[in-house]
């Protein structure tokens, strides 16, 4: 039943199951991942509108749903692009490149957050002091509507 | 992995035999899909490294709280949720479409890239009500003690922290950089979601065409849909950074 890539460099073909079972059961767990993330992010909107945001709760849900994606990415590649079923060296040969991410991902987060280290200590000239608007106004724009 | 089929000791590596058994086409559509990861990787972390650098950042559940034909209703991460199902199905009925192909199944497969690429465009048609109504949408922010009103757009970020302004709350500018990252970012997904439409009409011509019957097998197919599968695995992504979190 199964049609066969008439080509001599390919050496078996993996098993391609006649049901679609598992292409519906993996779209209903994306859906439910999906679902997750979506209930996360309206706590975090509920977080963000009470008066004292809790940045370690805020960070926390932003975490998890993070989690979720990567979980969303893995069964993506994993179960819709075949990738699961290819020989372990393919895999290899596309998996093991993508670790770089791992480096570049912390190097440049903790490249910004210097970044912000520098602007909120004027380089380090005065202590840390994050410049924040809050829900009333700074002195210098209300005298500026007064003239 | 189903090895119930490999073959045992298989000398992978020493020539006759594709060591990643698959086809030229379908190891350099992986390679060129993990190079394109990269370039979407160094987007989003570059976006992420602006984020990390500067103390206010606009937060996507004010900026992307509308849905069309609700008016100004408040309904945060709704509409962005309705484009991740699109595209998601989308990802479902083009699996399908490929699973058919194994089939040998030409109406079967017809018949889910139609699907595919209605899921395609609709999720085209929602970011192109997305951009317009940032684009176009009127906003009051606080410039230099005047109000204006602003639309977002990649030079202007009507998101900034909001001050108190003749009794009231009202934005200030934003970090510059919102508009550049949000519609370069989404765009450029946007725009690997277009050429995977033309793809996929591309490939329903030629399976309608019988080109895959004659060829004896649907590969074709399967390299199409790797592409298309990709394309969502970004919008996952691009869904996390930007509306997320």
């Amino acid at each position: 039943m199964s049609a066969h890539v008439s080509s001599p460099e390919i050496t078996f073909h993996p098993e391609h199951s006649g049901s679609t079972k598992k292409i519906w059961r993996t779209f209903w767990i994306l859906s439910l991942l999906t679902i997750i993330e979506l209930v996360i992010g309206l706590v975090i909107y509920n977080i963000h509108k009470g008066e004292n945001p809790n940045a370690t709760l805020v960070l926390a849900f932003k975490g998890m749903v993070c989690i979720l994606t990567m979980a969303k990415a893995y069964y993506i590649v994993s179960i819709f692009m075949h990738l699961g079923d290819e020989v372990r060296n393919l895999i290899m040969t596309i998996v093991v490149p993508l670790v770089l991410f791992v480096w570049f991902i912390i190097a440049f987060l903790s490249d910004g957050n210097s970044w912000k280290n520098l602007r909120n200590t004027n380089a380090g000239s005065k202590p840390y002091t994050e410049q924040k608007v809050e829900h009333k106004a700074p002195a210098a724009v209300e005298q500026g509507d007064k003239k | 992995m189903s090895t119930t089929t490999m073959p045992a000791g298989t000398k992978w590596w020493s020539g006759g035999r594709s060591p990643f058994n698959a086809s030229y086409g379908k190891v350099m559509m992986w390679y060129f899909l993990m190079s394109d990861a990269f370039t979407f990787g160094a987007f989003l972390i570059s976006y992420g490294t602006i984020r990390f650098s500067v103390n206010n950042w606009a937060d996507p559940n004010h900026v992307f709280n509308a849905f069309p034909f609700a008016g100004h209703a408040n309904l945060p991460l709704a509409f962005v949720s309705l484009m991740t199902f699109i595209l998601i199905a989308s990802s479902v009925t083009m699996v399908l479409a490929v699973h058919e192909g194994h089939n040998m199944n030409r109406k079967g497969v017809e018949k889910y890239m139609i699907l595919t690429i209605i899921g395609g465009i609709a999720f085209l048609s929602c970011q192109a009500w997305e951009w317009t109504h940032l684009i176009t949408g009127d906003h009051a922010v606080l410039v230099n003690g005047q109000v204006e009103h602003w639309g977002t757009t990649v030079a202007k970020n009507p998101w900034g922290p909001e001050v108190l302004h003749n009794g009231q709350a009202i934005a200030t500018p934003g970090p510059i950089a919102f508009g550049g990252y949000f519609f370069g970012i989404t765009g450029f997904h946007g725009f690997h979601v277009f050429s995977g439409v033309v793809i996929n009409i591309i490939m329903y011509i030629k399976t309608k065409m019988g080109h895959f019957d004659q060829r004896g097998h649907y590969e074709m197919i399967e390299k199409a849909g790797l592409y298309w599968h990709f394309v969502d695995l970004v919008w996952v992504f691009v869904f996390l950074c930007f509306y997320l979190i």
